[in-house]
């Protein structure tokens, strides 16, 4: 594997709990872990296993209660621009064209228009959308207003990628072509990825490590090392052992 | 392959609205003429109505005079210049008082739409004063202002305020919280946010605003000018059917409709021009 960017992520003591309905509720309860530069790391769990928790904690767009985290050796304190986000939806500005919105990440970051643009072509290119620069995101698919949104932070180049369910909401067919492309790009672009999904076989076709994150208090953290050569394959056995082994840390084999 | 398909079909925005360009003249001029009947066919039917029932006596035509009376007042009227005092004072009126609505309740309701604690505080005198009809508060005005200008001017500002104003708030609170956090994610400070995503996304809902407030300044211009004024097209109907000047009076109708119209196209033009983007506005 070729050296990345950096985005050594250190992950220590990590909790945060929210109040529902008068109650403090657990999510992440001392969470260590290592996220090395350059890897992929799926992070799937039940339905409030705090998946997208950490993910929005990693962004900093939420406060851990306790701990810390450090990219680098150097703290996290809120959003930082070695990072960047894509979200399960879209989230295209629906007043931008294409272009306008893959820019967007880059002029808000003090980037001159001019250049922000020649960036962004090149990232609207490499999602396959050359031809869609000038259209308006209610003339996308959704699978299109995805890549857009992929591309949009590629554009700013960040170290570390965090999806939080980027292909959840799209039909199975462009879901996998999605997967393809995810793939292509974190080979491409040398780029830590931390990603959220309760698509096992997702993950498996992704990942060099899936963290499984327990639902009940007091379960433990897994991490599987998915060691198959890539591009992966679906069919082959050795990706359907995978497939059986996560299952059965889901309790459903 | 779903995928591709889709692709395929999708139209880009330039490309649109030029259908026409490639026709031959005669199916185009069939066909132009074919969709200004759909469009006006039965507006046309219903002034050819008028001017039958008019003048042949159907209906009382010192009441309803026919539609060529009509004309040749308003006619008289506009090029004999006896209106356009009339025109011009209520535009200023209706004009100044619009300008200032603007420029009071998109400012006010840009901040109130973002700061919680402005919100709750106003909104119930807000409530209150929008709830009171601004022509049953038109004696109140009079007391303070005066019968002259300003009393008017003031009444139709008064009234004009609380459609921009609420259409400006809620208009900024309807922004997508999700684009908002999208924004911050990638490191956008507050005054970015406001001008790059609240901003552009209010301006629909803004320009409802506008289109309800310039309808309001207009029914606020007539009515004030019927109540106590000795110029402008409100004064002029109100006048006209005094004197049993009709048919001046059914032109001084027809120059506020015109208003209407004309101000609503402005806003429509420049709506489309402003929010290509939204769907609703094309």
């Amino acid at each position: 594997m070729a050296t990345a960017r950096g985005g050594d992520v250190t992950i220590r003591d990590l909790s945060k709990s929210f109040a529902i309905g008068g109650r403090q509720l657990a999510v992440l309860r001392s969470l260590d872990l290592d996220i090395r530069s350059g890897e992929c790391l799926v992070i799937v769990g039940a339905s409030g296993s705090g998946k997208t928790t950490l993910l929005r904690i990693l962004a900093g767009l939420e406060r851990a209660d306790g701990g810390a985290v450090a990219i680098d050796g150097k703290r996290i304190e809120g959003v930082g621009e070695e990072r960047a986000v894509i979200f399960q939806e879209p989230r295209l500005l629906p007043w931008l064209t294409v272009l306008g919105n893959v820019a967007f990440g880059l002029e808000v970051r003090g980037i001159a228009k001019a250049e922000a643009e020649k960036r962004a072509r090149f990232y609207i290119a490499l999602v396959g959308l050359a031809e869609f620069s000038d259209a308006y995101p209610r003339q996308l698919s959704g699978g299109m207003a995805q890549r857009v949104g992929i591309a949009r932070a590629l554009t700013v180049q960040p170290e570390i990628l965090l999806l939080d369910e980027p292909l959840g909401a799209l039909d199975a067919m462009t879901k996998i072509s999605m997967q393809e492309e995810l793939a292509r790009i974190w080979s491409e672009e040398n780029v830590t990825m931390v990603m959220v999904t309760h698509d096992l076989e997702e993950a498996i076709y992704l990942a060099d490590r899936v963290l499984i994150l327990p639902r009940e208090k007091g379960g433990a953290v897994r991490l599987i090392d998915v060691d198959l050569p890539r591009p992966r394959e679906r069919s082959e056995s050795r990706f359907v052992r995978y497939r059986e082994e996560l299952l059965r840390e889901f309790g459903l084999h | 392959m779903t995928l591709q398909y889709i692709e395929k079909t999708v139209a880009i925005g330039r490309h649109e609205g030029r259908s026409g360009t490639g026709m031959e003249p005669l199916r185009l001029l069939t066909r132009t003429s074919a969709r200004i009947l759909s469009r006006y066919g039965v507006l046309v039917g219903f002034l050819v109505f008028w001017q039958v029932a008019a003048s042949s006596g159907w209906v009382n035509s010192a009441v309803l005079p026919p539609v060529d009376t009509i004309v040749a007042a308003l006619w008289k009227g506009l090029i004999g210049g006896s209106l356009l005092g009339d025109i011009a004072i209520s535009l200023q009126r209706a004009g100044l008082a619009f300008a200032a609505a603007v420029v009071v309740a998109i400012p006010l309701g840009l901040v109130m739409g973002q700061a919680r604690a402005v919100e709750t505080a106003l909104d119930p005198i807000l409530q209150l004063f929008r709830q009171t009809s601004a022509l049953a508060l038109y004696p109140v005005f009079i007391l303070l202002l005066g019968l002259g200008e300003a009393s008017k001017v003031f009444v139709i500002f008064w009234a004009t305020l609380f459609p921009l104003l609420l259409n400006t708030i809620s208009g900024v609170k309807e922004v997508d919280p999700k684009l908002i956090e999208m924004a911050r994610a990638y490191g956008a400070r507050r005054l970015t946010i406001f001008r790059r995503v609240v901003l552009p996304g209010a301006v629909p809902s803004i320009f409802v605003g506008l289109r309800l407030g310039a309808t309001t300044a207009l029914l606020l211009l007539i009515a004030s000018e019927m109540i106590g004024a000795n110029k402008g097209i409100g004064f002029q109907v109100m006048n006209a059917q005094y004197n049993f000047q009709i048919p001046l009076m059914f032109a001084a109708i027809v120059i506020l409709a015109a208003l209407g119209l004309i101000a609503n196209q402005v806003l429509v033009v420049l709506q489309r021009r402003l929010c290509r983007w939204n769907v609703s506005a094309s």
